[in-house]
């Protein structure tokens, strides 16, 4: 006999004690852009619970590889090789499938692609610095990539980011959008830097930094590191009173 | 059940273009930007243009932001196989991403004009969409509503409009009808005009 799926209610209230503050004062661009009222809290519709949803059809076979998605045929990004892997999970613990994953950094040398851009170190003509994929049935998502270097920042005197991945999260609803970054386990930089600072709780820290997994590690080719990310849960109960369809 | 903890949120930097404009930011990948179309075909319901900008504390206008749009369409239905309640109009996908033009920093959706979707209690809410705003600087994405300006009897309506405890701020959700078919929308992240973010 099949169960019938557990009813969803509304989105959790948001643990906002895990995240950064939006103002941060120590990474000086947050003061100008935090705001200072209070949000204003209401029980979650459809219009949060829907959210754009994603197929296989919009990828491409090289998406997902951003060792060769920008480089000339033949060629490849210069950089030490990664595989970078994990699992994304809702707040109940359960995998997140068909989530889309995009992702952008910074090339081996610590320069992006971009014409904002000044840092002295050069571009890699075979390196765009983005990639995307979709999380498989059970939330699991990989990508390959090489090692993002640190860079040198406009914010204190001195100021370097550590090495870094930013993630950017669609689950199936919009109230689950989340943008983050992965940061790299044994990473000097980590404690210094002024926009890690603001996030304060040490156990949210360090579920930003990937950890090595030699498990799965490719010899002679690839280390890899493991990620994974949590997105916004729903409540289950069939004592929440919410209209049929809704 | 497990009882895990969101993962924190981390800015998006000077450079979200490249992972979710890529075009935009000169990186031709993907045969295009995600979001950049949001009507795909000719479409149910009146057709909209949403312009506006995101102003920082001093009320400069931010180049670096990326703005997303989801909202239902002309019926009131979301493009998504979630919705339960009957078939999305197949040429408008409901979602957009706008990088703002780098030259001005003005976000444009070309769009519909939502239909009215149900509050949890059945209630019907004003049209509106969902914004999300994210940049350089804002350490945790902001969610906030559009509504519109010639929507005043279903705004004085809606659930959330009408909990807004100070009146003032209500008129910070309120798209300006400019001209037929067009709508302003400006996001102040600070000061005295500060849209009101939600806590969803």
């Amino acid at each position: 006999m099949t169960q019938a799926p557990p009813r969803q209610g509304g989105f959790i209230a948001r643990n906002r004690a895990a995240h950064p503050a939006a103002l941060h004062p120590p990474y000086k661009t947050s003061i100008l852009r935090s705001p200072r009222a209070a949000l204003l809290a209401f029980p979650s519709s459809l219009s949060e619970e829907t959210g754009p949803v994603f197929g296989q059809g919009l990828l491409g076979p090289l998406d997902a590889d951003m060792i060769t998605n920008f480089a000339a045929p033949g060629e490849s990004a210069i950089g030490p090789r990664i595989i970078v892997h994990g699992r994304v999970l809702d707040e109940t613990g359960r995998g997140v499938p068909g989530a889309l994953v995009e992702v952008w950094q910074a090339n081996a040398g610590g320069r992006y692609r971009h014409a904002k851009e000044g840092y002295l170190a050069p571009l890699d003509p075979n390196f765009g610095g983005c990639g995307r994929c979709l999380t498989d049935a059970e939330g699991f998502y990989e990508f390959r990539s090489i090692m993002p270097g640190p860079y040198p920042w406009p914010n204190g005197g001195n100021d370097w980011r550590p090495a870094h991945i930013h993630f950017s999260l669609f689950g199936p609803s919009f109230a689950q959008r989340l943008i983050t970054q992965m940061y790299f386990e044994g990473d000097p930089l980590i404690p210094l830097c002024p926009i890690l600072g603001g996030v304060t709780d040490p156990a949210a820290l360090s579920r930003l930094i990937a950890t090595l997994d030699m498990k799965a590690t490719i010899p002679m080719d690839s280390r890899a590191f493991r990620f994974d990310m949590v997105l916004r849960g729903r409540r289950q109960s069939v004592f929440e009173n919410r209209k049929e369809g809704l | 059940m497990q009882d895990l903890i969101e993962t924190a949120s981390q800015t998006a930097g000077p450079y979200v273009h490249i992972g979710c404009t890529p075009n935009v930011a000169g990186i031709a990948m993907y045969g295009g930007d995600l979001g950049a179309v949001m009507r795909t075909g000719p479409v149910q319901g009146e057709e909209i243009t949403i312009i506006g900008a995101v102003h920082d504390g001093m009320g400069a206008v931010l180049k670096d932001a990326l703005v997303e749009i989801w909202q239902a369409d002309a019926a009131g239905l979301f493009n998504t196989p979630h919705e339960r309640r009957g078939k999305a109009d197949p040429n408008f996908t409901g979602f957009g991403r706008s990088a703002g033009d780098m030259q001005s920093g003005e976000f444009t959706f070309h769009t519909v004009k939502p239909g009215r979707v149900p509050w949890p209690d059945g209630r019907l809410q004003a049209p509106h969409a969902s914004l999300w705003i994210v940049a350089r600087g804002i350490n945790i994405g902001l969610q906030t509503r559009l509504y519109f300006e010639d929507e005043a009897e279903a705004n004085a309506q809606d659930p959330i409009l009408s909990r807004i405890e100070h009146r003032g701020r209500a008129q910070t959700l309120i798209a300006r009808r400019t001209a037929p078919g067009l709508y302003r929308f400006d996001i102040h992240l600070q000061g005295p005009q500060e849209t009101l973010f939600l806590d969803i």
